[in-house]
């Protein structure tokens, strides 16, 4: 089997994922775009031995709709061999991407590839995107469908996880990304995004809130009471009949913050960086994806983690460095719980609760963060983790090359 | 001329419909009604002469759905669920052809129309319903564990969006005729005697031949679109409270959502036949036959008094006398003066009496204050309930029935002080739901007038009555005593003599064997969870709290005290006096199995953990849920080997409407039928080695298991 190696990654900021973020003025296809030209222009790279474009999008429909990958390869003037395919694993898309863009290497098939992803939840909201999960009578009501953020809130009620407890993980989220971001830890990675005319757009991810501390997450209302009244409280409860009651620990406070961003991951066998001059970064030791139970949703990630250590016959103590997706803090404490890590070894530079959670997009930035803070401190082994809608975790190990 | 309607044309050339089911005092979908439907249709298709039709009613009501005693049982003798299918999108053809044979078709819904009486109204291009006040229209199919099978949840969506069908049908509600126009149902009202000629100027003015759903470009009304954000969000919430309010017991609210959901994506014939399917799965799922049986039938016949000793005269009560004004007494008063009784409520102070009647006063008032009543209706109620303490007031009764305090001595006394004072044909009737009714009819001089009326709390929320025949108690004072629980809308049931009768009894093995389960290590939580799963309204701990320790306790007291050596506790019991020891006798107390925060939600006393430590390995939820449901329907077997009760309609009606039995089961005994005797038998013998000599199967259930004589065949 032939080695992948990843050669570089770049990612756009994040912007707030609303009508008055940053980024809302610009289309999906052109935030994909510049990231593209971005690492084409920053590798020297000659695009025409690029096999393949992959992107991961959640919501592919209007504008992120009809493979924006191949659209956005085009419109970044990649020659026109650079083919291009979307794909969807709801939250771990941007990884999965990476992950096939490297299994395509693996196999011989493919020589260059890019994987990443793309969402602007300002430009296609959440709640515009039907299918069948949630919608079908048939699909929901038998599979005991319940929105993530009941799901995240009947983890805490299984496993006692309490309000105080997600908003102490909160508030060291913000204060590591605050540190991060003023260090310049990101600045490496960051494309900043520029309207027609040249100018900046943004720069940063502009959602940290510098200074959050626990009192002030105190005030804030659990968000998901109401949607439990609906009848979801009770859905989990009959699929989880040992929980008395769900506890509503989550809000907008502990949960991934709304935002737009795209990222694009460079991954290819050692030959190609050869003859092209590129230096690998990393290489990817394996990556694993697992289907876990699907109402509580959120607990794939230390399956797949164990699953994928496995199959790379190691065990989670040659793991260096840690980064899962702070899709909801919960998420984090019960995995750290299930892993036995400290937090000192995950999510080192925060996470989504602080800088945002892109859906399509954030596989590729946090696999990013995690080889830049590798660099950094001059560690030899990581593993990116994503929880998933639908009860599923993907897992990437990757080691300095 | 047809056994189901007549059609005349008149000189206009409107051929008048009227639907006359013979032999039935409702109109009735028949194989017959059917036929005839179809030969009108065809007619009027065909004659040039006839320019429309009008379909009308020639009884009181328009038309009740299809007759479940007939149209069902000749469905599901097809055998072959494609065949059903067939069948009924055959039978679509026909209101497709009503549809679009290019003659207008105009509903004129004189009374009542429900089901199938409604679904047919829906194939016709206009509506127009008699301004009647006694009169409702509805889809109530889910009510037995179907669907509205003929069309209804195409149509009625397409008529009225999405939203408003899916409540209607989802919850079987029926509509007066004026709500039914502001949502849509119907297009116009109209009084009574104008409702023909209303219905022919329709016709006349040009109303047009063709539904809304066969005209190009058609969209449902307010919208219906899986890629939007209402239809998504709307969907959503459906999916989940339809979960919640059914907890995947009954398979009809969801197959009725999913009917609409697909079959309102594509065109209507396509609709139809995906209806067909989803009503096919429900006939040939258990539910709807249990729901059918116990929920319809047997209480519909139950209504109809079909207990009621025969050669009797019927007997109405205009004056009751009520002995007691306790929770009880005062709950009795009110359905009786609701149901236009004159009460003579008595007690040992006339301010217990009055407070009794206060209950009657709160509870009108909010009807009134609801709109729901009259403040002239309410104030003629309350002149008709008096509060005494004068026994001499009871000497004009039509029948008195007591609800004092459970202690012999004082019933006894109440008995004779009562007894001297009416009429020696007067029925006696003791509302006690422990004591034996032999055992209290002592104290009468007249105990073939003396019987058992066994009321549930709260009265007027609680839909049954249970009859208990005391040795002595005549079939005179069970006829009279039925005609009066006929009076104020209760069903009844006839058991004969026992300590608990059947209801009380039985109801309790359930708290027992959760107690057992807490006992053994099973978490409570998930114990009240699985009982709330399997349909129970509430959970057993909630409801030992409700009824409260104490009583409980005192019960077990008293009882052990009465029969000595010969008493057999409940296996639990000792659960029972530990909560009592710690003075955690209910919520009553503020204090129970549950705690209860001021201003907060009760939950699981945590200390019960201490007291029993919960296991690691904790039992699955079916096995929970089998056990509380077997554990009573083994007992009310017994009952019924036992004489107690005297046919399985009576288990299964008292079960569901006493103690909220989980009613998807049909009851005690159809649950049995339903998880079928042989695997029943195999269950309890084995539940009988791991948990006790309580599900020991009695040897005449074995046999029956043996010969696979079902309670219902």
């Amino acid at each position: 089997m032939t080695d992948a190696y990843i050669f570089d990654h770049v990612r756009s900021p994040r912007g707030k994922g609303k009508s008055d973020g940053s980024l809302h003025q610009v289309t999906p296809v052109e935030l994909l775009t510049q990231v593209l030209e971005s690492l084409r222009d920053r590798n020297e790279l000659d695009t025409s031995r690029i096999d393949d474009v992959i992107m991961g999008v959640v919501h592919n429909q209007g504008e992120q709709a009809s493979n924006p990958a191949r659209t956005a390869a085009i419109n970044a003037g990649y020659a026109e061999e650079a083919a291009g395919k979307q794909l969807n694993r709801f939250c771990a898309s941007g990884l999965e991407a990476v992950n096939s863009a490297a299994a395509q290497v693996m196999s011989g098939m493919s020589d260059l590839c890019i994987g990443g992803g793309l969402e602007s939840m300002s430009r296609v909201p959440m709640d515009t995107v039907g299918g069948a999960l949630a919608v079908d009578p048939q699909v929901a009501y038998g599979g005991y469908f319940v929105p993530q953020g009941i799901s995240a809130d009947l983890i805490a009620s299984k496993y006692g996880f309490t309000r105080e407890d997600v908003d102490a993980f909160a508030v060291e989220s913000q204060k590591r990304a605050s540190h991060a971001r003023d260090e310049g830890y990101f600045d490496n990675s960051i494309v900043p995004i520029k309207d027609n005319l040249g100018d900046i757009l943004l720069d940063h991810d502009e959602c940290i809130r510098t200074g959050t501390t626990v009192e002030d997450l105190a005030k804030l209302k659990p968000s998901f009471v109401q949607m439990g009244e609906f009848g979801f409280n009770s859905v989990a409860i009959q699929r989880y009949p040992e929980v008395e009651k769900i506890n509503h620990v989550h809000h907008a406070g502990n949960s991934s913050v709304i935002v737009d961003g795209a990222s694009a991951v460079l991954v290819g066998t050692k030959e190609v960086g050869e003859e092209l001059g590129l230096t690998p970064r990393a290489k990817i030791v394996g990556f694993a994806s697992t289907g876990t139970e699907p109402t509580i949703m959120l607990t794939g990630p230390a399956p797949s983690a164990e699953k994928v250590l496995k199959r790379c016959g190691m065990s989670k103590d040659n793991i260096d460095l840690f980064e899962l997706n702070e899709a909801f803090a919960v998420v984090v404490l019960l995995y750290m719980q299930q892993m036995d890590i400290d937090h000192e070894q995950i999510n080192v530079n925060g996470g989504a609760i602080a800088m945002g959670h892109p859906l399509g997009a954030t596989g590729g930035m946090v696999l990013g963060t995690l080889i830049d803070e590798m660099e950094r401190r001059d560690l030899n082994t990581g593993l990116v983790n994503l929880c998933i809608g639908g009860g599923m975790g993907t897992s990437t190990i990757v080691e300095r090359a | 001329m047809s056994k189901t309607m007549n059609m005349n044309v008149d000189q206009d050339g409107i051929a008048v419909i009227e639907i006359d089911v013979q032999d039935r005092p409702m109109n009735v979908i028949t194989a017959d009604f059917a036929d005839d439907f179809k030969n009108c249709v065809e007619e009027i298709t065909k004659d040039e002469k006839i320019i429309g039709a009008v379909l009308t009613s020639a009884k009181n009501d328009f038309m009740a759905g299809a007759d479940l005693k007939s149209m069902l049982p000749s469905l599901i003798g097809l055998g072959d669920a494609s065949a059903m299918a067939e069948r009924i999108i055959e039978s679509h053809k026909l209101n497709r052809a009503m549809e679009t044979c290019g003659k207008p078709f105009v509903a004129a819904i004189n009374g009542t129309a429900l089901g199938g009486g409604l679904e047919i109204t829906l194939s016709c291009h206009y509506r127009i319903a008699a301004d009647r006040n006694d009169a409702v229209l509805g889809l109530p199919e889910v009510m037995v564990g179907l669907l509205p099978g003929g069309g209804g949840t195409q149509r009625l969506p397409r008529i009225i969006g999405i939203q408003a069908a899916l409540e209607l049908m989802t919850q079987g509600k029926h509509l007066k005729p004026q709500k039914a126009l502001a949502m849509g149902i119907v297009n116009e009202l109209a009084p009574p005697d104008e409702l023909l000629s209303k219905a022919k100027q329709w016709i006349i003015d040009g109303g047009k031949a063709t539904q809304p759903w066969d005209t190009k470009g058609f969209k449902v009304p307010g919208g219906f679109d899986p890629n939007t954000k209402g239809t998504i969000q709307m969907f959503s919430v459906v999916n989940a409270m339809v979960a919640k309010n059914t907890n995947h017991n009954y398979p009809a609210p969801i197959a009725i959502v999913s009917s609409v959901y697909e079959g309102c994506q594509v065109p209507i014939d396509t609709g139809l036949e995906i209806e067909a399917k989803y009503f096919v799965g429900l006939l040939c799922d258990p539910v709807s036959g249990n729901m059918i049986r116990s929920l319809f039938n047997n209480k519909q016949s139950a209504d109809k008094l079909r207990a009621r000793p025969k050669g009797v005269d019927k007997h109405t009560v205009k004056t009751l006398g009520m002995l007691g004004a306790g929770m009880m007494g005062a709950g009795i008063t009110l359905v009786s003066a609701q149901a236009g009784m004159k009460v003579y409520l008595l007690d040992s102070t006339q301010e217990n009496a009055e407070k009794g009647k206060a209950y009657s006063e709160k509870y009108f008032q909010k009807s009134v204050a609801l709109k729901k009543m009259t403040e002239e209706k309410k104030a003629a109620i309350m002149d008709n309930i008096i509060a005494t303490t004068d026994y001499n007031d009871l000497k004009d009764c039509d029948l008195i029935i007591e609800a004092v305090f459970e202690n012999r001595e004082i019933k006894a006394d109440v008995t004779q002080k009562t007894e001297a004072v009416i009429g020696e044909d007067i029925i006696f009737a003791s509302n006690t739901s422990t004591l034996p009714i032999s055992g209290l009819a002592e104290s009468s001089s007249r105990p073939h007038n003396f019987i058992g009326m066994h009321f549930f709390s709260p009265v007027e929320k609680m839909p049954l009555v249970e009859m208990i025949m005391g040795e002595q108690s005549s079939d005179e004072a069970l006829a009279k005593s039925l005609d009066y629980i006929q009076q104020i809308k209760k069903t009844p049931i006839v058991v004969n003599d026992s300590r608990g009768f059947f209801t009380s009894r039985v109801f309790s093995t359930s708290c027992n064997e959760a107690n057992e389960m807490m006992r053994e290590g099973v978490n409570p939580a998930l114990i009240e969870n699985a009982a709330r799963h399997a349909g129970y309204p509430v959970g057993p701990f909630a409801v030992q709290d409700e009824t409260t320790i104490d009583l409980s306790v005192k019960i077990h007291n008293q009882t052990k005290e009465d029969m000595g050596d010969d008493y057999k506790p409940m296996s639990s019991i000792e659960v029972m006096q530990k909560m009592y020891e710690l003075g955690r006798l209910g919520k009553r107390f503020g204090k129970g199995f549950y705690e209860y925060p001021e201003g907060g939600k009760k939950f699981l006393w945590p200390g019960l953990s201490d007291i029993y430590p919960v296991n690691e390995q904790q039992p699955d939820i079916q096995e929970i849920k089998d056990r509380m449901m077997s554990v009573q329907a083994l007992d009310a077997y017994r009952c019924l080997e036992e004489n107690v009760l005297t046919s399985p309609d009576d288990g299964d009606i008292g079960s569901i409407f006493g103690w909220g039995f989980p009613p998807w089961t049909g009851g005690v005994f159809s649950y049995i039928d339903m998880v079928g005797l042989q695997n029943f038998v195999d269950r309890c013998d084995d539940y009988c080695d791991r948990f006790g000599e309580r599900f020991k199967v009695p040897d005449s259930l074995r046999e029956r298991a043996k010969n696979k004589e079902k309670f219902y065949s």
